[in-house]
């Protein structure tokens, strides 16, 4: 390719309606600098986005965007993606989207392993409705615009995610875009379905996970460490090995646990499996050669099917 | 009330019933003699009724088999298979019955065939009695075999000993019967299908021998079509042809009776035929894959019934409002409400496929009436969902998917040609200019995929600007709601008259029946019975395409009646409110039915004589069927 692809590249002219401060402007410079990095065509992109502040995502980035329904995302991202799997699919979303509405998805996406890239805006509350808890907020807390604190405890996506079948897990922070840039990078490079739970502030609503909670325990350092720095390996290196792969399983689910004084961010588990296009691919060969988008159908003969029924 | 001439209608209308519980072989036994009956030269049409259950409760198949072919089954049975003792007698122990057996729908000459175990119940005069011992005649055809002994093991095999006696009383030609079987046994089960075979044999024999002398009602040896045989086809498979025709790509689909049927069998297809479906966690998953597909530029469908439905209409809305090419919808309607009746026929979910969702948004509305009208409006969904971006919806019902009927053609040679409407080219106006939602030039935009140079758009369920963004705009909105119901209009001119609706019979008539959907099969039979035998002249007119409607063609059409007969599978008479609606003409008489069973022959004409004779408005009929 002659022309390097820039960040700006994946920027697109729509005005830009998110709250000064958002954490959402890190997630959206992110991706574009993820994108930039795999010098990917903007036209072989496609962005889907549920609803929510986080659903506006998909107009802000130079890509075919799909600004689809609340909770939905995944279904109608690889509904298009299995129909072209030349492309790459970014689905984005936010923590009421994919794990309160789209908690069925989020499971049965993962039980799949389509080769998409699901990031995750997670900041604990509904914000385009003004601040009501979300699904993410544990028992007890009560930020700013709750009348009451929540009596229904928070889920955990990563467990959730290792548990439903996602091939790459990790967790990341909104306001290091630099870091997340090259998680959602490795994301959609890892065949599979990837999912990145992005810790995200909402200056806005919650005034409990604020980027100043992030960045300073009470002890003084900062909340958020890497789990490449500690020796933290989640990658199965043999996916034929059960044992391993529970085991590193369970490692990550067990790490997705700590939560409070520190908070690992990373890569949490990560496996080498097949994937649905290339089961559909040994079922049908054709399918494997070229995108379903392309194929011409015209030829189809239904004598034997007719034949069958006389 | 039957009278000797019956006798002689002989092979030409004979109803052949096997009952039994689920899971004791109907189907295969039906099935085979209907297949064996087609390809022997007759017609048939076979109906099943069963309950949501997978074992024990009581099933049966209506087959009627004729030469010059009927389009609805009829309560007058003439030979009854029956393989358990409800079937005789109905539910001994029903807290409500209402069905008290077949037995009683047995005509005077008619024969029962049924276990020597079993009473035979309360039956007419003149019905011939064939007890036969079905497990001591299996366990003769099981002798010297590999499975000798093993006869209660394979207690499901009395059906072909049961299926087989029935034959000889019809002096039916057992070879083809036992051709059916060993087909349907293939593969390392092919011993199977000879120990089928040879049930059947004894089964013919035992009955040829005592009971078959003298009985009238006879199906001997024709001279079959030339060249192939007929198929025997449902409307199940009848959509899922259409959808290969048409290059379906994508399909997906959650469980529910009764799309089960097509669904599974575009699944089994897959390879064959190199389309994809995927079985999802539930129907709005389904829907929203379907409208991933379509946006991503491959012909993709889903199918379901009324409480999937329920479920997808939020992704019906999502479609429309991002003008996606399709997806195609079909909808095997059964009976509501909410679960209701799960395997049982309805025609009650009109009124919700005509507005599926909140808000205001544009799809079409097709019903089509028998398998050949299946297989073309399937076809022509996608044709009619690319050219206006919309979604399409195909209301059929369970009745329709599931019943077989004899036929020659599909006319897979006779449908339009693939038309995937206006598509953007690359370089046709370049990256920057490429406006999707364009509202300046015609109210269909060309329509790029992803992965097309120059073609990014945006798109997004909230109201949206040209290019696909976000806005609130007064002047915008309403320029982009009638660009988006303004494809209705268009729709109305483009396609062709004819595809909206049929007037059958002749063109002037002191009686117009009105109705739509798969009581076409019905309401046309009843059209020669009332021609015949009442000197009645009727005609029917039956609308189709429901969204947009022909509000031009059903008024002139209405407005010329001399009495007008609404009839329906539903409470309401929906479509006689449609037609209220949209023309303000009301229908003089209406016969509707809710008892979860398609109208049968008899149920039809009595309630047509009835209104005909200045009954009542409103007229329900049923004949508590089992």
């Amino acid at each position: 390719m002659a022309t390097v692809l820039k960040p700006r590249d994946y920027k697109s002219d729509a005005h830009i309606n998110w709250c000064p401060g958002c954490g959402d402007f890190g997630i959206v410079n992110a991706i574009q600098m993820a994108l930039a990095e795999l010098q990917l065509p903007p036209h072989k992109v496609a962005v889907f986005s549920g609803i929510g502040c986080s659903g506006k995502t998909s107009h802000y980035i130079h890509a075919y965007g799909y600004h689809t329904l609340h909770g939905r995302v995944l279904p109608v991202a690889t509904g298009a993606k299995l129909s072209n799997k030349d492309l790459t699919v970014l689905a984005v979303g936010g923590d009421g989207d994919g794990y309160g509405i789209g908690s069925g998805y989020f499971v049965n996406a993962g039980r799949r392993n389509v080769d998409i890239t699901y990031v995750v805006f997670n900041n604990s509350v509904y914000g385009l409705t003004k601040g009501q808890g979300s699904p993410t907020l544990r028992k007890g807390l009560k930020t700013k615009s709750m009348p009451e604190a929540a009596i229904q405890d928070g889920v955990n996506p990563l467990a959730l995610a290792v548990s439903s079948g996602y091939t790459f897990v990790a967790r990341a922070f909104a306001l290091d875009p630099r870091t997340l840039a090259s998680l959602i990078a490795a994301g959609v490079r890892h065949r599979g379905s990837s999912f990145i739970d992005v810790l995200q502030t909402c200056p806005t609503y919650n005034d409990l996970y604020t980027a100043e909670w992030y960045n300073h325990t009470q002890s003084g350092g900062p909340r958020l460490y890497r789990l490449s720095e500690t020796g933290y390996d989640g990658k199965v290196k043999d996916p034929s090995d059960a044992d391993e792969v529970v085991a590193k399983k369970v490692q990550a689910i067990t790490k997705s646990y700590e939560w409070g004084e520190k908070i690992p961010v990373g890569v949490y588990y990560e496996v080498d499996l097949p994937t649905y296009e290339d089961a559909l691919a040994e079922r049908n060969p054709r399918y494997g050669r070229e995108a379903l988008v392309d194929t011409d159908f015209s030829d189809r003969d239904l004598s034997p099917l007719m034949d069958a029924l006389r | 009330m039957h009278t000797g001439g019956e006798r002689s209608l002989g092979h030409d209308d004979l109803t052949w019933l096997i009952g039994g519980p689920q899971g004791g072989g109907i189907n295969a036994a039906a099935e085979g003699f209907a297949k064996a009956a087609t390809r022997a030269g007759y017609r048939v049409i076979a109906n099943i009724e069963y309950h949501s259950n997978i074992m024990g409760e009581h099933s049966y198949y209506r087959v009627r088999v004729g030469r010059s072919g009927h389009r609805n089954v009829s309560e007058r049975v003439h030979v009854l298979v029956a393989l358990d003792d409800e079937t005789l007698v109905g539910e001994r122990h029903a807290a409500f019955p209402g069905f008290k057996g077949h037995v009683q729908e047995v005509v005077p000459g008619g024969a029962v065939v049924f276990d020597a175990n079993d009473g035979p119940g309360e039956h007419g005069a003149d019905v011939l009695l064939c007890p036969v011992p079905y497990l001591e005649l299996l366990e003769e055809a099981l002798k010297g075999s590999s499975r000798e002994g093993q006869a209660s093991r394979l207690k499901v095999m009395t059906n072909t000993v049961a299926v087989g006696a029935s034959l000889a009383l019809l002096d039916f030609d057992l070879a083809r019967y036992q051709d059916a079987l060993r087909a349907e046994f293939g593969g390392r089960r092919a011993d199977l299908g000879e120990l089928n075979a040879k049930a059947a044999a004894l089964g013919y024999e035992f009955v040829r021998e005592r009971f078959a002398d003298g009985f009238a009602f006879r199906l001997p040896r024709v001279s079959p079509p030339k060249g192939k045989p007929p198929m025997l086809i449902r409307g199940a498979y009848a959509a899922a042809m259409g959808k290969l025709k048409a290059g379906i790509g994508f399909q997906s689909y959650y469980p529910i009776s009764p799309a089960t049927d097509e669904n599974v069998y575009l699944e089994a297809h897959q390879r064959d035929q190199g389309l994809v479906v995927v079985q999802t966690e539930d129907e709005v998953s389904a829907i929203n894959m379907a409208v991933g597909a379509a946006h991503a530029g491959v012909r993709a469908s889903t199918s379901t019934s009324g409480p999937g439905l329920s479920l997808m209409v939020e992704g019906l809305g999502f479609a429309a409002m991002t003008e996606a090419a399709g997806p195609v919808l079909v909808l095997w309607s059964r009976g509501g409400p909410s679960t209701g009746l799960p395997t049982r026929h309805e025609q009650a979910d009109l009124r919700f496929a005509l507005q599926p969702g909140h808000g205001e948004f544009p799809h079409l509305l097709v019903a089509p009436g028998d398998v050949h009208e299946i297989v073309r409006d399937s076809y022509e969904a996608f044709n009619w969902a690319d050219r206006y971006q919309m979604p399409v919806m195909v209301l059929v019902d369970k009745a329709l998917g599931t019943t077989f009927i004899t036929t020659e053609d599909l006319g897979l040679d006779r449908l339009p040609p693939v038309d995937r409407g206006p598509r953007f080219r690359e370089g046709g106006n370049g990256d920057a200019d490429y406006l999707r939602y364009d509202f300046s030039d015609g109210i269909v935009t060309p329509r790029s995929v992803p992965g097309q140079a120059g073609g990014i758009y945006w798109s997004t369920t909230d109201e949206h600007d040209p290019r696909g963004h976000i806005t609130e705009d007064a002047e915008n909105r309403i320029r982009m709601q009638d660009k988006r119901m303004g494809k209705l209009e268009l729709a109305l001119r483009e396609i062709p008259s004819d595809r909206f609706l049929t007037l059958h019979g002749p063109k002037s008539a002191d009686v117009t029946i009105v109705s739509w959907g798969s009581t076409k099969g019905a309401i046309l039979d009843a059209l020669d019975i009332l021609a015949r035998e009442d000197k009645v002249k009727a005609n029917f007119l039956q609308i189709r395409i429901m969204r947009p409607f022909p509000v031009s063609a059903v008024t002139a059409i209405l407005r010329a009646a001399k009495k007008t007969v609404l009839v329906e599978c539903n409470y309401d008479g929906q479509l006689g409110l449609l037609i209220r609606e949209q023309t303000g003409i009301a229908m003089d008489q209406s016969i509707v039915k809710y008892d979860g069973r398609p109208f049968s022959e008899e149920e039809l004409m009595d309630g047509l004589r009835h209104v005909i004779a200045e009954g009542p408005g409103r007229l329900m009929v049923s004949h508590r069927l089992g």
